[in-house]
């Protein structure tokens, strides 16, 4: 029978099926940090039990660590506290701890793929619901709770019923300054935030498959957005030269007998999808949101939908549009931005800090903006050095900071005040989401690197040249 | 962990008829530093709750004193966004054992199973049958019947029945957790492991 991608990497991960319940499934690689771990180690203390397999369990901080000094000791209390369980907890469990200040620290999504940890066919989970990233890779990935944690640390299952599966296919090329973070945000936008509950995405089609390793993993990485569980792509000579000779990556022969594995992964011709979709590349333009959930997004060029569209939903629409202090059909272009955050999971790989330094080259960043720009890990921040990003940002009159999840999830000091305006790179404009009160406009590095020379909404096809970005 | 079981509940209900409710407004992420699970109810909704300076803004549900139970009756796309089960368990701390909307996200809803708060879904006609009768009657009842998988507003007799997985719906009515049943298949679990190719 015809299978799809995804049935090929689950079926093949099922321990047993429970009777009308759901099916236990093995995990390959369980990533854990600081803020969703202590309570599952916890549960393992009350239990007394280990972990099971401490080899394929991997540790980092990044949720609630400072972007500056990380050479000092933290100051909030409570910060230290949680980042010193986890190291405890790794060290009593031999789980690899890659603590502040460790060359191979980062956001979790961010530094498995970088160390060959995230690898086609294999099943990933973390306490983060961007797990969805690991998709990129042709990996089932997706996020889980602390009771699940502690599920995967004792016993390297979980406990999943089997979604649904859809595609999302988009033909063609995509336009000028169209990123993939657009390519996203555009389906995000036609789907809603709850569009692809109770499925699994496979992307397809000509625009995903020109796209690089890191345009993959951004969309991958907003596949929870639309509710999905998580999102994947068809491993291909790209997947596979990227993996190569990173240091988690199978070598010699294993690398051969893995080889042979995910060259059989792909969604068979006949196949059948509980849900099909697909849109062209061409239509979807540099994208930007406008209220608090991240299916409210549109072109750039567009104005703000009005109420009436909202159906059922009207009054949440309306209380969304007010805490943004935002009109229904206003254009969004030429609002002033107070603040630009590039980084996150979602935006803060090198190809990101590539594309924004492009475009700030040779100007100056705006006198309005408070820019905070973070790369996604050290091995980020040292490539953005190497190749010479940094001194064309510095120049621009920006700063680069430690890497980690910082305005992302505001959980250290990176909050953005209230009632400022940030564009920001990262997956969510929830109320709050980046500080008490703060407004946030999710967008492509482009949209925020033309904001942050701006200091308005700025359509970045009016900067750049057509040389710049073909 | 262990939780307790459920079987039939009958409460009244507090409403909350926002769409998409995310877990960053159940529980802001600031407030989660803890490494213990103790305390997160008191910033169950914080920002919709108090005011920056911890005064309680009065139009809130939860600090309007009509309205109390243990069954939280939610809008359309219940717990979007972040995998924090904090969320789940600042429901649970703050007393809520149940709660009820149209339609939940993936992850919010399992994780409420994990922990023994039952998610109830059903059509959007009967949410806001439920919305009218609390607005007609705070104090009106809601049973919760989970061995028979129904829902009534006992003011009207109006019943719906609900969907749960056998499996799920065993460990509910018993307090289990999903650890307890995997621990015991351990020597399949590490045979499967042995022949795993990564
Ligand atoms: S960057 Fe944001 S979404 Fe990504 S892992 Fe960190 S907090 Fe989660």
């Amino acid at each position: 029978m015809p299978e799809t991608l995804f049935d090929k990497v689950w079926d093949s991960h099922v321990v047993r099926h429970v009777d009308n319940g759901p099916d236990v499934l093995f995990i390959d690689r369980h990533l854990v940090h600081e803020v969703t771990s202590p309570v599952a180690f916890l549960g393992l203390k009350s239990r007394n039990i280990p972990v099971l397999y401490p080899e394929r369990t991997f540790a980092t901080a990044d949720h609630n660590t400072p972007t500056r000094n990380q050479h000092l000791p933290v100051a909030d209390p409570l910060s230290a506290n949680q980042l010193k369980a986890l190291e405890e907890n790794a060290g009593k469990h031999n789980i690899p701890y890659w603590g502040l200040g460790h060359e191979k620290n980062g956001i979790v999504h961010v530094i498995g793929p970088e160390n060959g940890i995230t690898l086609p066919g294999a099943t990933i989970v973390c306490g983060d619901s961007h797990t969805s990233t690991h998709g990129a890779f042709g990996a089932i990935a997706f996020g889980i709770g602390t009771s699940e944690v502690e599920m995967v640390l004792a016993t390297q299952c979980i406990m999943q019923p089997k979604p649904k599966r859809m595609r999302i296919t988009i033909n063609g090329s995509l336009n000028r300054a169209v990123t993939p973070k657009d390519v996203a945000l555009f389906i995000i936008s036609r789907l809603s935030t709850s569009g692809a509950t109770g499925y699994f995405v496979e992307y397809a089609g000509s625009v995903f498959e020109a796209m690089s390793m890191e345009g993959r993993m951004t969309v991958c990485n907003l596949s929870i957005e639309m509710g999905a569980r998580g999102g994947m792509m068809a491993p291909d000579d790209k997947t596979f030269s990227y993996i190569k000779g990173r240091e988690f990556a199978p070598t010699g022969p294993d690398w051969d007998r893995a080889m042979e594995y995910w060259k059989t992964l792909y969604t068979d011709s006949d196949a059948l999808f509980d849900k099909e979709l697909t849109f062209e590349g061409s239509e979807i333009e540099p994208m930007i949101t406008y209220g608090t959930n991240p299916g409210m997004g549109m072109g750039i060029k567009e104005s703000i939908p009005l109420s009436e569209a909202a159906g059922s939903g009207k009054a949440t629409y309306k209380k969304s549009l007010d805490y943004m202090d935002f009109q229904e059909g206003d254009s969004m272009l030429g609002k002033k931005v107070d603040f630009v955050f590039l980084g996150s999971c979602t935006n803060g790989r090198i190809e990101d800090f590539r594309a924004f330094t492009a475009l700030v080259k040779g100007r100056k960043k705006a006198e309005n903006v408070t820019a905070w720009l973070v790369p996604g890990s050290h091995k980020v921040e040292s490539s953005i050095r190497e190749e010479g990003l940094l001194d064309i940002l510095e120049e621009a009159g920006f700063e680069l900071r430690e890497p980690g999840c910082s305005a992302c999830l505001a959980m250290n000091d990176d909050k953005i005040p209230a009632g400022k305006y940030a564009v920001s790179t990262s997956n969510r404009n929830f109320e709050g989401r980046q500080g008490p009160g703060a407004r946030t406009l999710l967008a492509s590095p482009l949209v925020a690197a033309a904001a942050a020379v701006t200091g308005e909404v700025t359509d970045p096809r009016e900067l750049l040249q057509a040389e710049v970005i073909s | 962990m262990a939780y307790d079981k459920f079987n039939v509940l009958r409460s009244s209900a507090v409403p909350l008829p926002i769409e998409n409710v995310d877990t960053d407004q159940i529980i802001p992420a600031r407030f989660l530093k803890a490494t213990e699970r103790k305390g997160f109810g008191d910033n169950l909704f914080r920002d919709w709750r108090y005011n920056p300076d911890n005064s309680p803004k009065p139009h809130f549900v939860l600090n309007n004193p009509i309205y109390s139970g243990k069954i939280l009756v939610g809008g359309k796309n219940f717990g979007s966004g972040s995998s924090r089960e904090h969320a789940a368990w600042a429901v649970y701390d703050y007393g809520f054992r149940c709660v009820v909307s149209s339609f939940f996200a993936d992850i919010f809803r399992n994780n409420c199973l994990n922990i023994g708060v039952l998610p109830v879904q059903v059509s959007p006609e009967f949410l806001q049958q439920i919305f009218e009768a609390i607005e007609a009657d705070p104090e009106t009842l809601i049973e919760v019947d989970l061995p028979a998988q129904s829902i009534q507003i006992t003011a009207t007799g109006a019943t719906e029945s609900f969907e749960i997985n056998g499996y799920k719906k065993d460990n509910m009515l018993n307090g289990f957790d999903d650890i307890d049943y995997l621990l015991n298949m351990k020597e399949e679990i590490s045979s499967f492991a042995a022949q795993s190719p990564l």
